[in-house]
């Protein structure tokens, strides 16, 4: 009880000026108010791996390569960093065993489902993971679907030539009703965006020559 | 009928309609749930009508044909009951509507050929019958009481008396401090103290002022659930009435149902009921001329599973895709259009003109401690008896499979038994004295979850039923987040190995681990809970997952492709049933003489097995 309670002052006393304090695998850290936990780890040199995120555009937390497991009064959870706010006296791992575990089986999926993917693959590697026990139905395949394409076309553009079509396993870029994209002005943001390579090919699909 | 402009005028009406009712008037109640009309009750119900036009019933009053919500007891529709004299008839057809007009109303007899039996006991009333007898009916009390499409019958029950006297007398702090003092829980699912829920809300909107609004969930997917369906059919304006006392509390004037596209008797009936309401002035403008307003829009559904979450849902709503996004902010902080909005599923919202009208503590005493109140359950599978319950909190799972189930035909033992639809656990014969509320399911790997409940016998394989909730929830994702799109996916490849009797006791191991990434890694509970039925599986039976991978056989003999069939000569007659019902036509044998099966052209498909009359057929 006494340090749930030092630790709540403790939170008082930074949020006065503005900052939060926590800590990231043992490292105390100073946020601004409002930041992601991903956000502060980069800036302090933490390495968190991700793919769907971009600075440029809203974060949605579909990769989930940037889990993090964050200690609460007692309580473990493991959350997306880059849709996750900082708060104060949480304790941060960006490597426990919880985190890698996720990690590493969405990267082996990820090299079944993307195989087309050089950026994955190396990815993958990193991490220690280089081959795959699922099945590979696509080979020509890089596409990860984390939208990070449709939404830098929305957001950063303002276009909305691409989009998000279907669901589930059959989730798919593509443009309005399946046509070449007319709004499309080939920008090339989304091909400079595509964390996996899927956009040179894609792009041809869905944009008007 | 004209606008109730008060309190006084409400119960006046309350009163006379009362007044104007013969407690002594014959009601024929017949069950117009799903389950029945299935099997044919809208003929039944003509059938009664037409009989007591072509006979005159000597009564002060002319019978009542009274077409109800759901009774419950599904496995024996179509159900009929007779008032006053508490008659309960089962498995009722068209032509038994004159026999039981001429013995019953015209004599007050009984037939006795329609009454349920149960190991060779008769029952002649509804509350004598096993099945009902162990349920406490609260929420549903009016459900299949009442004619839902008559909103007289709603009010003689009680109706917007608890909305009167919320509007009239209490506070909206007095309000929640009652929810609070209930200890009711959200059931949707997760189980969050409602109370709790309204209170941070209405805290939100103090510290950010504007339109807040209420939302009624009823987007109830769960294979094999069928509660929310049967409350917003049975008794919509308890729905609506629960959800006029939450809107008064948080100072909400919107609130919108959301119902399933696949519901059309629930869209049928909450739309007359909200109708109805808006004509007496329950609904709309100046309720009951306290200056209150609040209305109710019906969302439908597209049949989404996954809108069922309620940020997906609040996005579904709001003309997006139904996708979640993550939590926090709960909808309590930033909701609908961003503002505050309580979102609480029907049965929550029918709890609560309960606890106004009986008080917190009546409802605290209902149930268990931390789990309070009654639930209701949709109890389905192989049982004898299935259909809708409702009992208190705390209830063993065994006595509701064993006593209201009547446990499972031919067996003397259940298998195991699925909480919480295809995001449950399943829960083995040896934990059968788990009680049933949020917390011993969540310590036993299950959920409570909106309350299905199936039941598996000896004849069903694990392994297949794991894959049969993977594939659906499979189908159901809405594939924003990658450990719920590929993850389930995945794990549907390593079960269609096993069932193929491929892999190795590493690959079950591997399993586990993936489906520990998925729960801890999932942005929505979709995925988040996606993994139970496989983790409780391996964890209470492992023996039979690894029967399938080491011994390559089925013990239950559902896997196609570990099984054989075989017929038993000893026990054969020759009857050439099986030869006749085999669509390979690979049942050879002379007349009664021992049949064969030949394996090599046989499909696995089990008919033979079912037809066989002396259970001579075998599956190995």
């Amino acid at each position: 009880m006494a340090t749930k309670k030092a630790k709540k002052e403790k939170a008082k006393k930074t949020e006065g000026n503005g900052l939060v304090r926590f800590s990231i695998n043992g490292q105390s850290v100073e946020a601004r108010e409002g930041w992601t936990i991903l956000e502060t780890a980069r800036q302090q040199g933490f390495d968190i791996p991700t793919l769907c995120f971009h600075p440029a555009v809203q974060p949605i937390g579909s990769c989930r390569l940037c889990v993090v497991e964050i200690l609460q009064d007692g309580r473990s959870r493991v959350a997306a960093s880059c849709i996750t706010p900082v708060q104060a006296g949480v304790e941060v791992l960006t490597h426990s065993e919880e985190v890698t575990n996720v990690r590493r089986w969405v990267l082996e999926m990820l090299l079944a489902n993307c195989p087309a993917s050089r950026q994955i693959r190396e990815l993958a590697k990193a991490h220690g993971v280089t081959s795959t026990r699922f099945t590979v139905e696509h080979p020509e395949d890089a596409c990860l679907r984390c939208g990070l394409c449709t939404r830098a076309c929305d957001e950063v553009v303002g276009t909305r030539a691409i989009t998000m079509g279907n669901r589930g396993v059959f989730k798919e870029v593509t443009a309005p009703y399946h046509r070449h994209s007319e709004v499309c002005i080939r920008c090339g943001t989304c091909l400079y965006v595509c964390p996996t390579g899927a956009m040179e090919y894609l792009f041809p699909q869905v944009s008007a020559p | 009928m004209e606008i109730i402009r008060n309190v006084a005028e409400l119960e006046g009406w309350r009163e006379s309609l009362h007044a104007a009712q013969d407690p002594e008037r014959l009601v024929v109640r017949v069950c117009l749930g799903p389950g029945c009309l299935a099997l044919g009750a809208n003929k039944v119900s003509q059938a009664f009508q037409a009989a007591l036009k072509a006979k005159r019933i000597r009564a002060r009053v002319q019978p009542l044909v009274k077409e109800t919500g759901c009774h419950g007891f599904c496995s024996q529709g179509p159900l009929v009951n007779v008032d006053p004299f508490d008659l309960f008839y089962v498995k009722v057809k068209p032509d038994d509507a004159e026999e039981i007009v001429d013995t019953t109303l015209a004599r007050g007899q009984a037939v006795e050929r329609l009454l349920y039996s149960e190991n060779g006991t008769r029952y002649r009333s509804a509350s004598e019958v096993p099945f009902y007898k162990m349920q406490q009916k609260v929420v549903l009390k009016n459900v299949g009481v009442i004619d839902p499409l008559r909103l007289e019958d709603a009010i003689m029950a009680g109706a917007y008396r608890s909305l009167a006297k919320v509007l009239t007398s209490m506070t909206p702090d007095e309000v929640i401090a009652k929810v609070e003092g209930s200890g009711l829980r959200g059931r949707g699912g997760a189980g969050f103290l409602t109370g709790r829920k309204w209170r941070f809300a209405v805290e939100n909107v103090r510290k950010n002022p504007g339109p807040v609004y209420v939302v009624g969930n009823g987007d109830e997917g769960d294979p094999g659930a069928f509660m929310d369906r049967t409350l917003m059919e049975g008794d919509p304006h308890a729905v609506l009435e629960g959800m006029a006392i939450g809107a008064y509390a948080l100072g909400a004037h919107q609130g919108f149902i959301y119902v399933r596209m696949e519901y059309p008797l629930a869209i049928r009936n909450l739309g007359i009921a909200i109708d109805q309401a808006r004509a007496l002035g329950l609904l709309g403008e100046n309720i009951l001329g306290t200056g209150f307003n609040f209305d109710i829009k019906i969302n439908r559904g597209a049949g989404a599973f996954v809108c069922g979450e309620e940020t997906a849902l609040i996005a579904s709503l709001e003309g997006r895709v139904g996708e979640p996004i993550p939590r926090p902010p709960y909808p309590a902080e930033k909701g609908l259009w961003g503002r505050p909005t309580i979102i609480n599923n029907v049965e929550t919202w029918a709890n609560v003109p309960l606890i106004i009208d009986k008080g917190a503590e009546w409802y605290a005493g209902l149930g268990v401690p931390h789990s309070t109140g009654t639930k209701i359950f949709s109890l389905v599978g192989k049982l004898r008896n299935t259909g809708i319950i409702e009992v208190p909190m705390g209830i063993t799972l065994g006595r509701i499979v064993e006593e209201i189930g009547g446990g499972v035909p031919g067996q003397d033992r259940f298998k195991a038994v699925q909480t919480g639809g295809p995001s449950g656990g399943c829960i083995p014969y040896e934990l059968k004295d788990t009680p049933v509320d949020y917390d011993s399911l969540a310590k036993v790997g299950s959920i409570m979850g909106s309350g299905g409940m199936i039941v598996m016998d000896q004849r069903d394989c694990v392994v297949d039923v794991a894959r049969y909730f993977l594939h659906f929830l499979e189908e159901e994702s809405c594939g924003k987040c990658l450990p719920c799109r590929l993850g389930l996916k995945s794990m549907l490849e390593y079960l269609d190995r096993f069932a193929k009797g491929q892999g190795s006791q590493q690959d079950i191991d591997d399993l586990h681990s993936l489906a520990r990434a998925i729960m801890k890694g999932s942005l929505c509970a979709l995925g988040g809970t996606a993994p139970n039925p496989i983790l409780t599986t391996i964890q209470y039976f492992k023996d039979e997952y690894l029967a399938h991978v080491v011994d390559h056989k089925c013990p239950a003999g559902v896997c196609r492709d570990l099984i054989t069939y075989s017929i038993n000569p000893e026990l054969c007659n020759g009857c050439g049933l099986c030869a006749r019902t085999c669509p390979q036509g690979c049942i050879s044998g002379e007349k009664k003489k021992p049949h064969t099966i030949d394996a090599s052209a046989c499909i696995r498909c089990g008919m033979c097995m079912d037809e066989c009359p002396v259970g001579a057929v075998l599956v190995a």
